[in-house]
């Protein structure tokens, strides 16, 4: 079968110890049955590993940070495409999504750039403030949360929560609170670090779960496969995890994204009760840096995601290899100088 | 009681649970009361090979396969009869 040529930009380069997921969507799209790539890589930082893996990324170029905004964006991207002729851009951050969700219809239109994110909407219907709701709405438990917004709420919780309760940041962190002393410790810190407002909510206890999936925007989940970290960083990343059977985890999954009609790459994250219940936690809206364990268990999920943002036919996908484990491992790239250099001059390598 | 369907087992004595990604190892005599219970052997048929093959007590038997059933169980690899 001839393979179609496709030039992807790809950000996420980021291959650390908290990995983004650049490198594992650009793994997988080198192994697609569909497409001959050749990988841009976009970066923010000049150390982001991925701008030195040349056997993976042909050409790298620099981006605005994501609070320059769209105009920047765009204007960035205007040079690369001139150089590169884009065909695709998959954005990896979530910091920069909103950005590209913004422009994705310039990028369209003026370029000829194609994307496959989720809307404005649903970008803002998973936050963790608005999760409780996006689970009544899509049919699927949620833990009670609630929002506060300053300290001297903490002491009214105890007619709505029973300790341990969980104190969350807007955007990342989570702490158990086992009192209201603890809360309130725990509130400042997440208020110093990430701002107002501080959510609680109600404790799970049991395993956690997740799911990589991709969604065509109109209603069906056409790839699923979930996973159990089997080995977690002290930054809580899976440096290790395994593929699972479960169908009820897969058919929450498709419910989800079914319901909410989800536009492109998302990861599910969930607690699986002792007695069997399922409770979302949080929905990323991107791909998790395990992406590539589904590709490994037979679902290419980025390659999926091209195929939909250039409006090519995409089966479904429901069997998957269970059992497959990921294990991650660091690795020392020996880099020139002149490289370094390059990148940092120029903004291109 | 049942081996759960999905539990995969190996000669070796690795057992693993695609259900909830854990996975174990036994030792022989494990693996051994394992396959029995799989070919759906009585607690009474199990007790009377593991004392035939080995020298042991019945109630000695009886009491380590109990313990055995029950570390099943609380690992999830088995289930009720239906």
């Amino acid at each position: 079968m001839n393979k179609r040529k496709v030039t992807v930009a790809v950000s996420g380069l980021n291959n650390i110890d908290s990995p983004g997921p650049g490198i594992p969507v650009i793994r997988a799209l080198r192994e697609s049955a569909r497409y001959d790539v050749r990988i841009i890589g976009l970066s923010y930082e000049t150390l982001e590993p991925g701008l030195y893996m040349h056997d993976l990324v042909d050409k790298s170029y620099q981006i605005p940070l994501p609070s320059a905004g769209v105009d920047s964006l765009l204007e960035r991207l205007r040079y690369i495409h001139q150089q590169e002729k884009l065909d695709v851009i998959i954005p990896n951050f979530d910091a920069e999504l909103q950005n590209f969700i913004k422009a994705a219809a310039r990028l369209e239109n003026e370029f000829g750039i194609k994307t496959f994110l989720p809307t404005l909407e649903q970008f803002e219907s998973r936050h963790k403030s608005n999760l409780f709701e996006f689970g009544q709405k899509n049919g699927v438990k949620v833990p009670y949360s609630k929002m506060i917004f300053s300290a001297a709420e903490i002491h009214q919780l105890h007619t709505e929560f029973s300790y341990p309760l969980v104190v969350k940041g807007k955007y990342y962190e989570a702490t158990v609170a086992n009192s209201p002393e603890q809360a309130i410790n725990y509130f400042h810190k997440m208020n110093a670090k990430w701002g107002l407002p501080v959510i609680v909510q109600q404790f799970v206890s049991g395993n956690e779960v997740n799911v990589t999936a991709i969604g065509d925007g109109k209603g069906r989940c056409v790839g699923a496969v979930p996973m159990r970290k089997l080995y977690i960083t002290d930054k809580g990343k899976a440096w290790a995890g395994i593929s699972l059977e479960d169908p009820t985890l897969i058919e929450i999954a498709h419910r989800v994204i079914g319901n909410s009609s989800w536009r492109g790459g998302t990861e599910l994250e969930f607690i699986k009760t002792n007695e069997g219940e399922y409770y979302l936690l949080e929905i990323n809206p991107r791909f998790p840096a395990w992406v590539y364990l589904a590709a490994g268990c037979g679902q290419n999920h980025p390659e999926q995601l091209v195929a939909l943002a250039l409006g090519e036919s995409v089966e479904t996908q429901e069997k998957y290899d269970t059992g497959k484990l990921f294990v991650r491992y660091s690795y020392d790239l020996i880099v020139n100088l002149s490289e370094f250099e390059t990148i940092s001059t120029t903004g291109e390598l | 009681m049942h081996i759960k369907k999905n539990i995969a087992i190996s000669d070796s004595g690795f057992i693993f649970n695609p259900g909830t990604g854990d996975s174990f190892s036994t030792n022989p005599v494990g693996l051994e009361m394992i396959r029995l219970i799989q070919e759906g052997k009585k607690r009474e048929d199990i007790v009377l090979a593991l004392t035939s093959k080995y020298h042991v007590e019945p109630t000695t038997a009886e009491k380590d396969l109990a313990e055995f059933l029950m570390m099943l169980q609380t690992l999830q690899l088995v289930q009720e009869n239906e």
